[in-house]
């Protein structure tokens, strides 16, 4: 690391690590950090059950006929990897794991504002968690991700009901979540901390937080309705009993498109934080980074009915939906053109969170202007369901949210566990991660404008050169994904001791030690500075131009 | 002839070269600003790379004449965008007067289409080159999807909707067609082919293989007794309910004033929820038939109810509005 | 955390632990209404749809057990209203009687909703189990009126299951109140589940033109 830790720095002697041993103190801790460490641990197992699942999608798809699994097991692969990352590893990984260790302590709060109420959303999350495990054990699941009626509620022969009762239950973790999240921001902050003094990270927990309320919940009675048409062969979304299954996905999808945005949101948060710790300045434009969060959480709620332009809806909701959705795209821009200008006249570090941000810029560039394609009503049509799509929300998703959340992870490491990572492997991973992402998705931008449809289990041969690069990518993806997960554990216990600011960065959170005490702080800080303001902050030991350069070790 | 490698399918129908004009624009523009900003993002990478661990940088804290330029500039392309996309997408949606209708019906997991003279095809299309053509698009269970790339045409196939598609292919030869939105086990193997006719060997073919057993109208007819259809709707207009004669593309005038052309959805409409909408001086005693005819029973009457379009109208108890159009 | 009093841990004043359970309360509301309203939704898409057989199919609701629901349900606000005012003023004996009656009226309004549920399970309208609208109705009129009464239990299920919850919410205030725990200073479970409460009761307020008053003359 560029910036070395202090010699002779030590753990601290107390941490919430080790105030109370005992399995019941995890199980029943009230600790925000342990609260996320409990997540990250859940988070990570549902990321390997939707990794195995797209490992085997991958190698099926060598060959045209597909030589792995019958249709139906494969179609039971894309259904559970979908819903196995999206609702069990995207939408909490960020906010529940990175929002729940830090958003308190970046504010200068000892807790959430309801500690009990955030360990309840961590049960609520395994019960749904377990239901839907339940779901992939007896049967499996295989209507797609999208849960789309009549398929799912009539005519799919494999445990969907319990997967909808396991989605529908672990809606209401996000929503306690979120709920915790926007009261802990508004009334928790400490002396000195105004809204405009808010770390970047906690305005996107803050528009992410605000789509968990009030998308969610149109999701979990959609999913509720849709699962009691199933057991109770009732007719909301089933035509034979008069009733509209586009009414379904207008409803699903209310919630599902800004479900998107709480993916990609708290990433956007993390990229905001890593950027200009390492260039070491000022953020460009914060009121417009931050401002463009809250105009993404809201805009985004109006722009649904661009996933169901071929499903006959009237050429004026079309035309007002694409009109929306390229709105929409205008925050995005704006961010990126604000995290690019802050690299200007920096004093940029090559350490692997920096690594994370710049592949997380690349990446999500693809995957925002590829969105523009989608959102044209004039080539949606053509594109859409196809492999174009596929590559579209993967690059935003995995590109974007993965490698926000991979850049967080490496970030607040040394934070969160009082070690330092191995660099160079760490280096050597994040680089392995962008390469193996792009041979996997982008052959699949010409397969979808070729034609070749989604979800399909075998294809037309002509389709294969381009599906082996894919395949022959996630492989590489695999072991990039494989090998942070290796060095990580290792450096818990053998890392060099990281001392409370390594980078050194500006936050409150590097204010206390690494890892913190229980309640975070020793005294209730008092915040008088700006956000990421390197030039007035003596106490970071850095050299300033025209002041008397300081020793190390203030804090 | 395309390369071992092509990067746009092949180009048959009136749409595929406007859509590809577009997907080459948004290309063009999106190209520019990623590799704009990448190289931009590498060069400060490079330029402003840490010397001395204990560097600091230039403090910015920002510009509002670039904050500015960056939203209106992106706005303005964006916008252009979305008009051309809008465009191209109303000449979707605008079928014009003088199609060929052809009935396609999705079933887990195949495509039965039925052409204008009854012919009845599975898994296989065949169209004339030159020739405008709809597919009247109906579902018998979930939702599929009907789509051909190389004419850069899809559409949706909704239980309970009729939804429609147009396109005119203008080259002959084979093309893919599949099936675009997931619909259970054997989705991946719901497809077929085109196949694009010169006129000629179009109109060869069909009588070719015309199959007097499969004729729709009279299949229709034999239904619309069937049903008891004709207990009420007598062709004299003396019935309880409306006269059909002459009625498939006509305008029909409702009780509450307003007025449709009755085409092949508002047909379907009338026989499954008969409710919906009440013909002006009648009363709304039509059970509805949901659940009692499949899709295809469905196109048999319509083909019926079409081929009264030539039979002489009554003066009163027709559903269709007077010419001189209702206030 | 430690708790000191009534003031729990990550709290620095009384005044800032009150006014965030109050604004944890809100925004809970707020999903709520979001929450109903999906129900809503496609409650209001398949009436348009289906007026006719909706409308049949709602009058076979007895209005007077509704209206009769309505009034109970408005009452119990009210004494609700009256037990956060006597919490506030600090009348403990008062605000045990109004939670108390606040619950009894709850119930009641319970009692009637079963009874009307009964009602619907003579009828054979209990959607998915032996559906039947009337005797001789076509198979599509016996769809299109299974999906209104599927929404009305689904609807009025919902709104009861609040209800429910509502109930076990006093049954501990009253618990709490006796102890005396609620005070002119600490009294914030009290008005949040009084918020609580009233949300409940405006659901109901849209539910019952919704469901029992449209196109009824």
């Amino acid at each position: 690391m560029s910036a070395t830790p202090s010699p002779g720095s030590q753990m601290p002697r107390e941490h919430y690590l080790n105030a109370t041993y005992g399995i019941r103190s995890w199980l029943l801790t009230t600790d925000h950090k342990r609260i996320a460490l409990l997540y990250l641990a859940s988070v990570t197992f549902f990321f390997f059950i939707g990794g195995a699942f797209a490992t085997m999608i991958r190698i099926h798809l060598l060959t045209p006929k597909g030589f792995l699994v019958t249709p139906e097991t494969y179609n039971k692969l894309f259904t559970m990897h979908g819903v196995a990352m999206i609702f069990f590893f995207l939408i909490p990984s960020i906010p529940a794991v990175l929002g729940n260790f830090l958003l308190p302590i970046m504010i200068g709060a000892k807790d959430l504002a309801f500690p009990k109420i955030n360990l309840l959303s961590w049960y609520i999350y395994l019960i749904g968690g377990g239901f839907v495990l339940y779901s992939f054990s007896t049967g499996g699941l295989d209507t797609g991700w999208t849960f789309y009626t009549p398929l799912s509620s009539v005519y799919s022969n494999s445990a969907v009901t319990p997967a909808v009762l396991g989605v529908f239950i672990n809606g209401f973790s996000s929503i306690l979540t979120g709920l915790n999240f926007i009261v802990t921001v508004h009334t928790m902050r400490a002396p000195g901390m105004t809204w405009f003094r808010l770390p970047l990270f906690v305005w996107a927990q803050y528009a992410t937080s605000i789509i968990f309320i009030l998308g969610t919940p149109v999701i979990a009675i959609t999913l509720l309705l849709a699962g009691m048409e199933r057991m109770f062969h009732l007719g909301f979304f089933n035509p034979q009993l008069g009733g509209d299954p586009i009414l379904f996905q207008h409803l699903f999808w209310f919630y599902s498109h800004p479900a998107v945005y709480i993916m990609i949101l708290p990433a956007m948060g993390v990229i905001s934080e890593i950027i200009p710790t390492f260039a070491r300045k000022p953020i460009f434009g914060y009121s417009f980074i931050a401002g463009s969060s809250i105009a993404i959480a809201v805009i985004g709620f109006f722009v649904w009915a661009h996933h169901m332009f071929v499903t006959g809806e009237s050429t004026y909701a079309a035309l007002t939906f694409s009109l929306l959705s390229y709105l929409v795209a205008i925050p995005s821009a704006v961010k990126v053109f604000n995290w690019t200008s802050t690299l200007y006249k920096g004093s940029i570090s090559w350490d692997t969170p920096m690594l994370y941000a710049l592949g997380f810029l690349g990446l999500f560039l693809i995957g925002g202007l590829t969105g523009l394609f989608l959102a044209c009503l004039g080539l949606d049509i053509h594109l859409h369901d196809t492999y174009f799509v596929i590559a579209h929300f993967h690059y935003i998703m995995v590109g974007g949210a993965v490698m926000g959340y991979m850049g967080g992870l490496h970030f607040w490491w040394p934070k969160i566990t009082g070690k330092l990572y191995p660099e160079f492997l760490a280096r050597v991973a994040a680089v392995t991660l962008f390469l193996g992402f792009n041979l996997t998705f982008f052959p699949q931008f010409i397969l979808g404008y070729l034609g070749m449809p989604r979800r399909y289990s075998s294809y037309p041969p002509e389709f294969q050169v381009l599906n082996v690069m894919s395949t022959a990518g996630a492989s590489i993806l695999a072991l990039g994904y494989l090998l942070p997960m290796i060095y990580l554990v290792w450096s818990m216990r053998y890392g060099a001791v990281a001392g409370p600011n390594p980078w050194p960065a500006t936050g409150l959170e590097w204010q206390t030690a690494s890892p913190p005490l229980t309640e975070n702080f020793d005294v209730t800080p008092e915040v008088t500075w700006e956000p990421y303001d390197y030039d007035n902050r003596p106490d970071l030991g850095l050299a300033i131009k025209g002041a008397p350069s300081l020793a190390h070790g203030d804090d | 002839m395309q390369s071992d490698l092509p990067l746009y399918p092949e180009q048959a129908s009136n749409f595929a070269a406007n859509v590809d004009a577009l997907m080459v624009y948004i290309t063009a523009i999106c190209a520019f600003f990623a590799i704009a900003i990448t190289a931009t993002v590498i060069y400060f990478f490079f330029k402003y790379r840490r010397k001395d661990p204990g560097e600091v940088g230039v403090p910015i804290h920002g510009d509002m004449r670039l904050e500015t330029a960056w939203i209106v500039v992106p706005l303005l392309l964006a916008l252009t965008m979305f008009g051309w996309g809008a465009v191209v997408y109303v000449d979707y949606r605008r079928a014009p007067m003088d199609t060929l209708d052809i009935y396609v019906i999705g079933k887990q997991w195949m495509w039965k289409v039925q052409q204008p003279t009854g012919l009845r095809e599975i898994n296989e299309l065949h169209v004339p080159v030159g020739r405008n053509v709809k597919l009247i698009l109906a579902s018998e269970d979930v939702i599929h999807d009907f789509s051909v790339p190389a004419f850069r045409v899809k559409m949706d196939v909704v239980p309970g909707h009729y939804n429609t598609m147009w396109f005119r292919p203008t080259r002959a030869g084979r093309y893919h067609f599949f099936c675009q939105q997931y619909c259970g086990t054997n989705h991946a193997i719901m497809g077929g082919w085109v196949t694009v006719m010169e006129p000629m060997e179009y109109a060869a073919w069909l009588s070719g293989s015309s199959d007097a057993t499969a004729n729709p109208v009279a299949a229709g007819e034999k239904l619309f007794v069937e049903k008891a259809c004709t207990t009420c709707h007598l062709p004299n207009g003396r019935g309880r309910a409306p006269s059909l004669n002459g009625l498939y593309g006509a305008k029909v005038l409702f009780a509450d004033g307003s007025t449709v052309t009755a085409d092949d959805a508002y047909i379907r409409e009338s026989i499954l929820n008969p409710q919906a909408k009440i013909v002006a001086g009648y009363q709304p005693l039509m059970p509805s038939f949901q659940g009692q005819l499949t899709e295809e029973q469905i196109i048999d009457l319509t083909s019926y109810i079409k081929s009264l379009q030539s039979q002489p109208v009554p003066a009163t108890g027709s559903g269709v509005a007077p010419a001189t159009g209702n206030k | 955390m430690h708790r000191t009093g009534e003031l729990f841990g990550q709290y620095r004043t009384l005044e800032q632990q009150r006014e965030t359970a109050s604004l944890g309360m809100w925004i809970f509301l707020s999903t709520e209404v979001l929450f109903f309203g999906g129900v809503f939704m496609t409650y209001t898409i398949n009436r348009s749809t289906y007026p006719d057989i909706f409308s049949e199919a709602s009058k076979t609701i007895k209005l007077w057990l509704g209206a009769l629901n309505t009034v109970v349900l408005i009452g119990s606000s009210l004494t609700m209203a009256l037990s956060v005012w006597a919490s506030q003023v600090g009348k403990k004996k008062l605000l045990t009687l109004f939670l108390i009656l606040t619950l009894i009226l709850g119930c009641v309004f319970l009692g009637i909703k079963a009874y009307e549920y009964h009602d619907k399970y003579v009828e054979h309208h209990i959607p998915g189990w032996n559906f039947n609208f009337e005797p001789g109705a076509d198979a599509a009129t016996n769809a299109h009126a299974q999906l209104f009464f599927s929404l009305y239990f689904g609807m009025t299920g919902l709104h009861a299951l609040h209800m429910i919850v509502g109930a076990g919410l006093l049954i501990w205030l009253i618990k709490e109140s006796v102890r005396g725990r609620f005070t002119p200073e600490y009294n914030t479970p009290v008005e949040n589940i009084g918020l609580y409460w009233h949300f409940v009761d405006i659901v109901w307020i849209f539910l019952f033109p919704l469901l029992y008053l449209i196109d009824r003359h």
